[in-house]
């Protein structure tokens, strides 16, 4: 307990992701370049789709990312609630964008990824369904927090709605694809690829690591942003501010 | 203790019935919102019957949803603004029961009714007669669901600005798997003859579910609202 | 520290990003009444919703017999009337309908019928308890809120501008009340800008503890 509050403190979390921040940013953009030289070059073309799965290194592991944003800023947003920790409030906060971001690029290339697969942009598939309700989820999430002026009910009143939402997520998905499955019986889908090859699996797993790591790098970028504004009014945001050569 | 608690909680029931009998125009509205949807789409689809009969199902139970969202409003709303609900709060009761209660009384006075009223609607929709049994059912089963899900954005939004249109973006998302199952339910009947029983106990084992998670997230939603 | 039944230590609460105030302590014995003080914006209001549990402080603990309020939880609240800026009442109910449901739904079970009546009587609300609350006018109004301290029967009062819309006859009628409770070894915090008399009621300057700048 000790320790969460001695590193949970703003100020030593903002000097602690300064000093990661460069690690992150340089990992993620290794991971990135070899991902997409895997996925865009090394990786052989489809026999059934040719050159239009590849967009599945990025459709893939999106969707992945913006479920587990979701599930990594609910538990954020409970810590905070849970024990009145303000970094973890802040966390969770600059969580939500990131997280619909995801959301919004898997729904985007899965679109694009639709037209040459059934020649149309927009198709009733179980995870692009499941996708947008996640979205509306990120959204109500977030205009939650925007419409309390008070950060700490915003905080406290939006860890509620996280935990619920984190409740319902399964249900919600099983409840889509279920839904899916007695509506289009036979039809082709991206949720169920016909199989995966090792050719296919590589870049796929490196370009999720690399989406991950611009996950942590951007939620240390955008929650020492937030920690400045919100202890604008300490001696260390001022010093920090004016005392810069 | 738990007499004491049972007859509180029969207190806080009595009392919100009591108070939306003498404001009953408040319960009627979302009724008649409910009459008013399900009368507009056979004006923008065309009365041609058998199209009406594909539709009815997800119809019927869409209105019955954004019927239910209108209402949540009065489920918190005015005992914020009067601090009546202040009071609940310093309640030597468990809240979360005390909400329970209350959530029963929004129930009786909204989701019931609806349901009763509800195989009207379906005749109007061209509904077969067989498939009328399963709409009340599954609504009987499905809007107290819509009930307890949707206290806690109520509870959430109290004071907020634009806090009416905010609940229902909260609360739709949520609501998406006892539409699809209820639907589903209704369309099954009327249609090709599969067994609807499967949709209606899962509709059931929601209602389980958030029975036991509802009353604790919505009184936890009040005490952060009300800090 | 002394053997005072409710007592705050290190009490620190925040509106938005800034703190009201800090470090602030009391205790309040058996038949102890304290006046709370202070000019507007202090945070009296937040001092005493932190006190009576309904808003969490940023700092500090406040106890009742000894035990912290947040782990009583429901039995610390069991001993609390708590009358605030809003009264608390429902328009659509009369007057005697609300004490009624103040009656069951909060009074202990042992508490009898007879006490809404008398509350009523106390009020002087008694010949007008079959009209509709929203009909009474804003004394009326408060002055039922009061009447549920006598409905409640509650050792600890928590009092947030109670004289607000009285008439003269009422605030002598309400400081007497208060008298009364701690004539019966009850215990008072009151937050007021109007002048009352209630003997042996000490003051509480608030603004000793502020944090905010001017």
């Amino acid at each position: 307990m000790k320790f969460i509050h001695k590193y949970g403190a703003p100020k030593r979390f903002y000097q602690l992701a300064g000093t990661f921040i460069p690690w992150f940013a340089g990992i993620t953009a290794v991971l990135f370049v070899s991902g997409l030289y895997l996925g865009l070059y090394w990786a052989p073309p489809d026999y059934q789709q040719g050159d239009a799965y590849r967009i599945m290194f990025v459709h893939v592991p999106n969707a992945w990312m913006s479920m587990m944003a979701y599930v990594i800023m609910a538990s954020f947003a409970a810590t905070g609630y849970i024990w009145n920790i303000r970094l973890a409030d802040i966390l969770a906060r600059v969580s939500a964008p990131l997280g619909a971001s995801f959301t919004l690029t898997a729904l985007v290339t899965g679109s694009l990824w639709g037209k040459p697969m059934w020649g149309t942009y927009w198709v009733w598939d179980a995870r692009l369904t499941s996708e947008l309700i996640l979205f509306f989820l990120y959204v109500g999430y977030m205009a939650l927090q925007a419409s309390i002026d008070d950060a700490r009910r915003a905080a406290h009143a939006s860890a509620i709605l996280a935990i619920v939402g984190v409740v319902n997520i399964p249900i919600i998905h099983y409840s889509v694809y279920w839904w899916h499955t007695l509506h289009q019986p036979a039809s082709l889908t991206l949720t169920n690829q016909p199989k995966i090859y090792a050719t296919m699996l590589i870049p796929l797993i490196v370009m999720s690591l690399a989406f991950m790591f611009f996950y942590l790098t951007m939620l240390c970028v955008r929650a020492r942003s937030e920690i400045l504004l919100r202890e604008r009014h300490t001696d260390w945001v001022r010093k920090l501010v004016e005392g810069k050569p | 203790m738990t007499a004491d608690v049972l007859t509180a909680m029969r207190s806080v029931f009595g009392r919100e019935l009591l108070v939306f009998w003498r404001r009953s125009t408040e319960v009627m509205t979302a009724l008649v919102f409910f009459v008013i949807v399900t009368t507009l789409f056979p004006l923008a689809i065309g009365p041609e019957r058998h199209e009406l009969m594909l539709v009815a199902p997800g119809v019927l139970w869409v209105a019955a949803l954004l019927a239910t969202t209108l209402s949540l409003n009065h489920l918190f709303a005015s005992d914020y603004q009067d601090g009546s609900l202040e009071q609940l709060l310093m309640s030597p009761h468990p809240l979360s029961l005390l909400v329970l209660a209350k959530m029963a009384a929004h129930w009786v006075l909204t989701g019931l009714p609806l349901a009763l009223l509800s195989p009207l609607l379906a005749v109007q929709m061209a509904l077969p007669a067989k498939a009328i049994g399963t709409l009340v059912v599954s609504l009987l089963l499905g809007t107290p669901t819509l009930t307890l899900i949707g206290a806690v954005p109520a509870a959430l939004t109290l004071g907020v600005r634009g806090g009416g249109v905010l609940v229902s973006l909260l609360v739709l998302p949520l609501y998406t798997p006892v539409l699809i199952f209820g639907a589903e339910a209704v369309a099954a009947s009327a249609g090709q003859g599969f067994a609807s029983v499967a949709h209606l106990s899962l509709l059931g084992a929601f209602l389980a579910l958030a029975l036991s998670f509802a009353p604790w997230a919505s009184s936890a939603a009040l005490r952060v609202s009300l800090d | 520290m002394s053997d005072g039944l409710f007592a705050a230590r290190g009490l620190a609460c925040m509106r938005g990003d800034r703190t009201l105030f800090a470090g602030l302590s009391l205790e309040l014995a058996e038949g102890q009444a304290l006046h709370v003080r202070g000019p507007n914006g202090l945070g009296k209001t937040t001092l005493l919703r932190a006190l009576c549990g309904l808003s969490r402080p940023a700092r500090g603990e406040v106890r009742w017999r000894g035990e912290l309020i947040t782990d009583l939880a429901d039995d610390f609240t069991a001993e609390v009337a708590y009358v605030g800026h809003l009264n608390g009442i429902q328009g659509d109910l009369t007057a005697g309908e609300n004490l009624e449901v103040a009656r069951r739904v909060f009074a202990r079970r042992t508490t009898p019928p007879q006490v809404v009546s008398e509350a009523l009587e106390r009020v002087g609300l008694r010949a007008i308890a079959d009209r509709p609350a929203r009909y009474l006018s804003q004394g009326q109004k408060r002055r039922l809120a009061l009447a549920r301290l006598l409905v409640l029967r509650r050792p600890l009062w928590i009092l947030d501008e109670p004289f607000t819309a009285l008439d003269a006859a009422s605030v002598v009628g309400l400081s007497a009340l208060i008298g009364e409770h701690l004539a019966a070894g009850g215990l008072a915090l009151i937050v007021s800008h109007q002048a009352f008399d209630i003997p042996g009621i000490e003051d509480f300057e608030l603004a000793r503890y502020s944090r905010t700048r001017k």
